[in-house]
């Protein structure tokens, strides 16, 4: 019984050991080691990440790295904020609101399918909309509002922050929406009976009970945000920076120690995010 | 919220939800459109003139880019990925209904791979497959086999570190469905069965398995679909070929004709195809057993 578990789990576990737990070793080992332009030398050194923090002791001015992480963690916030203020609402009217369960179904559905559509496309078709002489300018100069076209529509943090709500409020809607159609409704009941008012029950009956929704939503959002480069790179026109990208721009050119350093530092930092969410939910008790 | 008349809170509501659905829609909506401008068309409206002219463009390739070749390099990856996307988690999915020691720690090790910054697992990747390079052909020019070597590359590619990296995306999805199929799945029937006579296998192939059928297709789905849009794991870790996405995200900053638009309209087209193709086999699995 226990043997046919096991056989049954292993190929599963190997993907994850070989695709995973050793590439991660390796990245933590690698980020210790030395390169020259063509090959990895083991040797053991601090330097990656003395790199890393350069300049960052000096008070007057901020080094890159710290720039980049607040840069990504303004990102990060801002996208986490606003999908889960818009998911919440989408999750809340689809789950409380909708009173059919196939008219809840549809609608639910209707919010997934372009979260199949590929995220490049989903990206690029902000283009038409948002550029110089996209539908928007277009429109606001025929109206006589403004003379020149808005610049900051695209490439820019704002068109970034857009496709990333575009792109991931699906990620807070689902989780949010699962907690909440496990509520019992005579809870809601029992509230509006003991003469709470609509806004007092979605703070002290709905929220409480969607923590679980929310905590996974924005495990979700948060993890994306932090280690993304193609959309900021698409969005920001490749102006922008962020701490994927520079990872990505250093293993194009070949600079695997620091890359691997960097990522170490993403891969902390990213944790500790979600290791403060955990600490406020078991996960695994939810399923 | 029960009482027959709608309240000033559904009204504000379904106003929030009518403008995030356009807001979902309409820009991909106007690729679509233009997708199909003329040959003098551009990036933007107004539409010069309605034509297949750019789908046209597309189907000769792109100057120097061979978007078929990686068109049928996404498609070829991501049936492997759906393959291994199914077996891998139904086994794992199984294995989960018995307690087994190390159960947990595989869990969670799954769920982390989810939450994982993409770029992490692919620069990994790409690292041990360099490395493998490298030990590789030091261990055989030590040998003094170096000869063997020639007109070798690397290792890595789209069936070896590309397909282990997109793994490493589908799998967790995989496995969460599986566990939730089976955390509402009812032993009784399986009881029955091997009351009944049956082998495990016997139960498995005719009891487990119909019953399971339609989550597999999704599981299935999940795992094309998931693969066929991926870029951030593979792009460390892929080597010297470019799947779809990856050629996709390329052209972003050099093609500046709606010819990027017909390839929108193309990707999107596929997906959906994938998409309507699994329903249908879900709906024909499930009344499958009602009729037996």
């Amino acid at each position: 019984m226990r043997m046919t578990a096991w056989l049954q789990a292993t190929p599963f576990t190997l993907v994850f050991v070989l695709f995973l737990v050793l590439p991660l070793l390796l990245v933590a080992t690698v980020s210790f080691w030395r390169a020259t332009d063509y090959e990895l030398i083991p040797a053991f050194t601090f330097q990656n990440y003395l790199d890393v923090f350069n300049g960052c002791s000096n008070t007057d001015e901020l080094c890159v790295t710290l720039k980049t992480y607040l840069s990504t963690l303004k990102f990060c916030f801002l996208v986490w904020l606003i999908t889960l203020v818009i998911g919440f609402a989408v999750a809340y009217f689809l789950a409380f609101h909708v009173r059919s369960v196939g008219a809840q179904t549809l609608l639910f559905i209707l919010c997934t399918i372009p979260f199949w559509t590929s995220n490049v496309i989903r990206m690029i078709s902000w283009v038409p909309l948002l550029g110089r002489n996209g539908v928007i300018n277009q429109g606001l100069q025929g109206a006589g509002l403004i003379d020149t076209p808005i610049e900051w529509l695209l490439f820019s943090d704002f068109s970034v922050v857009l496709a990333f709500v575009h792109l991931y409020t699906m990620f807070m809607i689902v989780p949010i929406f699962n907690s909440m159609m496990r509520i019992d409704r005579a809870l809601l009941e029992a509230a509006r009976d003991n003469g709470a008012t609509g806004w007092q029950t979605t703070w002290n009956v709905i929220v409480p009970l969607c923590r679980t929704g929310i905590i996974i939503g924005s495990i979700f959002v948060i993890t994306i945000v932090m280690g993304d480069f193609v959309t900021i790179g698409v969005m920001g026109g490749q102006q922008i920076a962020s701490v994927g990208k520079i990872i990505q721009v250093q293993t194009s050119y070949l600079q695997f120690p620091m890359a691997a350093a960097n990522a170490v530092i993403l891969l902390i930092v990213t944790l500790m995010m979600i290791w403060g969410l955990t600490k406020l939910v078991d996960i695994r008790k939810e399923l | 919220m029960q009482e027959g008349k709608r309240s000033a809170s559904f009204y504000a509501l379904a106003a929030v939800f009518g403008l995030f659905v356009i807001f979902l829609y309409g820009p991909m909506f106007t690729i679509f459109v233009l997708s199909f401008q003329g040959p003098e068309g551009g990036l933007t409206f107004p539409m010069r003139g309605a034509s297949f002219h750019w789908f046209g463009r597309l189907w000769e390739g792109m100057g120097v880019v061979d978007i078929a070749a990686a068109f049928r390099r996404s498609v070829a990856l991501g049936t492997v990925v759906m393959l291994f996307t199914v077996l891998l988690s139904l086994g794992a999915g199984l294995a989960f209904r018995k307690k087994f020691k190390g159960s947990g720690l595989l869990f969670y090790t799954s769920v982390a791979s989810l939450i994982m910054p993409s770029i992490v697992v692919s620069l990994g990747i790409g690292l041990q497959f360099r490395l493998i390079d490298t030990a590789l052909k030091s261990g055989l020019e030590a040998l003094g086999l170096g000869g063997w070597l020639e007109g070798y590359g690397t290792a890595m590619g789209l069936y070896t570190s590309a397909l282990g990296a997109h793994l490493t995306w589908t799998l967790p999805f995989g496995l969460l469905i599986m566990l939730a199929v089976f955390n509402r799945f009812n032993p009784a029937y399986e009881e029955a069965a091997d009351d009944l006579g049956a082998t495990p296998w016997q139960s498995f192939r005719h009891v487990v398995l119909p019953l399971i059928a339609p989550s597999l297709v999704g599981v299935g789905m999940f795992g094309f679909t998931l693969s066929w849009d991926e870029i951030a794991r593979t792009s460390q870790a892929i080597g010297d070929v470019n799947t779809l996405p990856l050629e996709l995200q390329g052209l972003t900053s050099t093609v500046t004709t709606p010819a990027i638009y017909a390839l929108g309209t193309v990707t999107t087209v596929v997906s959906f195809a994938v998409m309507g193709g699994t329903l249908l086999l879900i709906r024909l699995l499930k009344r499958q057993p009602a009729r037996a």
